[in-house]
């Protein structure tokens, strides 16, 4: 691990009008780190993610990135194109609904291979091939590489967008309940799959979900939310095993038991 | 050489969804282990032994005390390191074998078992081929090997997760109960594995209740219900 952090976040708060998104929020990420922010609906969770992606404006505090070149910069102060050069390479958004973050009636191969043309790859070929092997990385049949995501099911329009996002090396991963809306064996395949994806490549990553579960597996640490507030931070199997807060115990022993 | 050094560890649980009443469960736990030696934790259920594995190894907050680990000749306290700290000492400096496998969905069990190796920088076939190693040795059949081990009997997941837990090389090791559910024959096997790391000078702390295990493995004996609170909550 990297003594040197990727993205510092400093008293970053967020108020639509007069209520409260979330508010005071800090910490460090570090390379290859994966941070997972829970809570209930309408804790700020979702809020949170948006803001630090640059999706949402904060009301105040700031998010300090380190760019490829290492320079810190407040995501918030750069350019829009610096920051959509960010958002489209350095870093990846997996949405809860697939067809949110894919082209629903562009190919499958089209949609990985989007990505690479906007980091400049023009050589059709190449982009063909990069773009099969990450459907193969993702477990999509060669075969399916000219259909449209309209055509797959709910479990492989999420690994498909999985492979859009990962297609340029992104180095810091933002995902939205990346497992939300799928099947339990669905889940647990593409679970397996993140899991093997994010050790192999490096990747830091703040995942935001409401099932603990998905937290433990695939989160170093993890940060609870209630009221817009993180109200508990800690090494992932410390806030699991041994929760402080009231509302933390009471999500923990809310896990049903099979 | 003192590998893990534990200094007057207390720990109180606090129910809030009980009304907030409070739990203490121990205090004043102080206990040395050096290089070599398996130091076991004894008393009845309930005394507070699987916590203060936890506690050593991070799973639980402490409310007061130290756990001094030596890492690149220093003590670290890993009671009070931050999240970053705590996984670099459990990558480089203390294992944990647990009592049950956490399965991970679809991986096999010599992934499973060579997943700590390769984590590690250990190149993928050479972690499988020693993942093979353990696997035999313990006597799992090999036609297992390429199976995720949800589906396995209590005593082969419990043998999956001692070859995980044994594969790599941490000076300190903590056990919960790694024979429990093992016929006699493999308990012996995993006796001997126990003397091996004692001889490359790990130093283990570990809660048995087979008795004739216990007296193989014990050097010494930390009786828990010395470090019961002795204030009622």
């Amino acid at each position: 691990m990297s003594d040197e952090p990727l993205l510092r976040v400093k008293n970053l708060t967020k108020y639509y009008g007069s209520r409260l998104g979330c508010a005071d929020v800090n910490f460090e990420l570090y390379p290859g780190e994966v941070l997972a922010i829970v809570g209930e609906s309408g804790s700020g969770k979702t809020t949170l993610l948006n803001t630090l992606s640059a999706n949402l404006e904060p009301t105040s505090g700031e998010a300090l990135y380190r760019m490829r070149d290492e320079s810190w910069r407040n995501i918030y102060e750069l350019s829009e194109a610096e920051r959509r050069f960010l958002t489209r390479t350095d870093w990846g958004f997996v949405h809860q609904n697939p067809a949110d973050g894919l082209r629903m009636t562009v190919s499958a191969g089209a949609n990985v291979g989007e990505r690479l043309m906007a980091v400049g790859d023009r050589h059709y070929g190449k982009i063909r091939d990069t773009a099969l092997d990450w459907l193969g990385r993702v477990e999509i049949a060669a075969d399916r590489i000219d259909d449209q995501p309209r055509s797959f099911s709910g479990g492989m329009r999420q690994r498909l967008q999985i492979a859009r996002n990962l297609v340029t090396g992104p180095r810091l991963v933002f995902m939205d309940e990346p497992t939300g809306g799928l099947d339990v064996s669905v889940q647990a395949r593409l679970l397996d799959l993140l899991r093997q994806l994010v050790g192999e490549l490096g990747l830091s990553a703040i995942v935001v979900t409401h099932d603990l579960a998905v937290a433990r597996l695939l989160s170093h640490r993890m940060m609870v939310m209630k009221d817009g507030h993180v109200i508990e931070a800690g090494l992932t199997d410390r806030v699991l095993d041994d929760p402080r807060e009231p509302y933390t115990q009471l999500l923990v022993s809310s896990i049903l038991q099979v | 050489m003192t590998a893990l050094s534990v200094r007057n560890l207390a720990k109180t649980f606090t129910m809030h969804l009980r009304g907030g009443i409070s739990l203490p469960v121990v205090e004043n736990v102080t206990f040395d282990i050096n290089a070599g030696e398996c130091v076991v934790l004894g008393g009845p259920s309930g005394a507070g032994k699987s916590s203060i594995l936890k506690m050593v190894y991070g799973n639980y907050g402490v409310d007061s005390g130290e756990v001094l680990i030596a890492h690149d000749e220093r003590q670290v306290d890993l009671a009070s390191a931050d999240p970053r700290t705590v996984l670099t000492l459990r990558r480089d400096a203390i294992g944990y074998v647990s009592q049950f496998l956490r399965a991970v969905p679809r991986v096999s069990a010599l992934d499973v078992v060579a997943e700590p190796l390769v984590v590690r920088g250990t190149d993928k076939d050479e972690a499988q081929k020693r993942a093979g190693e353990m696997l035999s040795r313990l006597n799992l059949p090999e036609r297992l090997w390429s199976l995720p081990p949800a589906t396995f009997s209590g005593g082969e997941q419990q043998r999956v997760n001692i070859a995980r837990g044994f594969i790599t090389h941490h000076p300190v090791l903590l056990l919960d109960e790694p024979t429990a559910s093992l016929d006699a024959a493999n308990r012996a096997v995993v006796v001997g594995m126990i003397a091996q790391k004692k001889r490359e000078g790990v130093a283990m702390l570990g809660i048995f209740h087979d008795e004739e295990v216990r007296a193989e493995v014990a050097d010494r004996i930390v009786d828990v219900t010395g470090f019961a609170p002795k204030v009622a909550a």
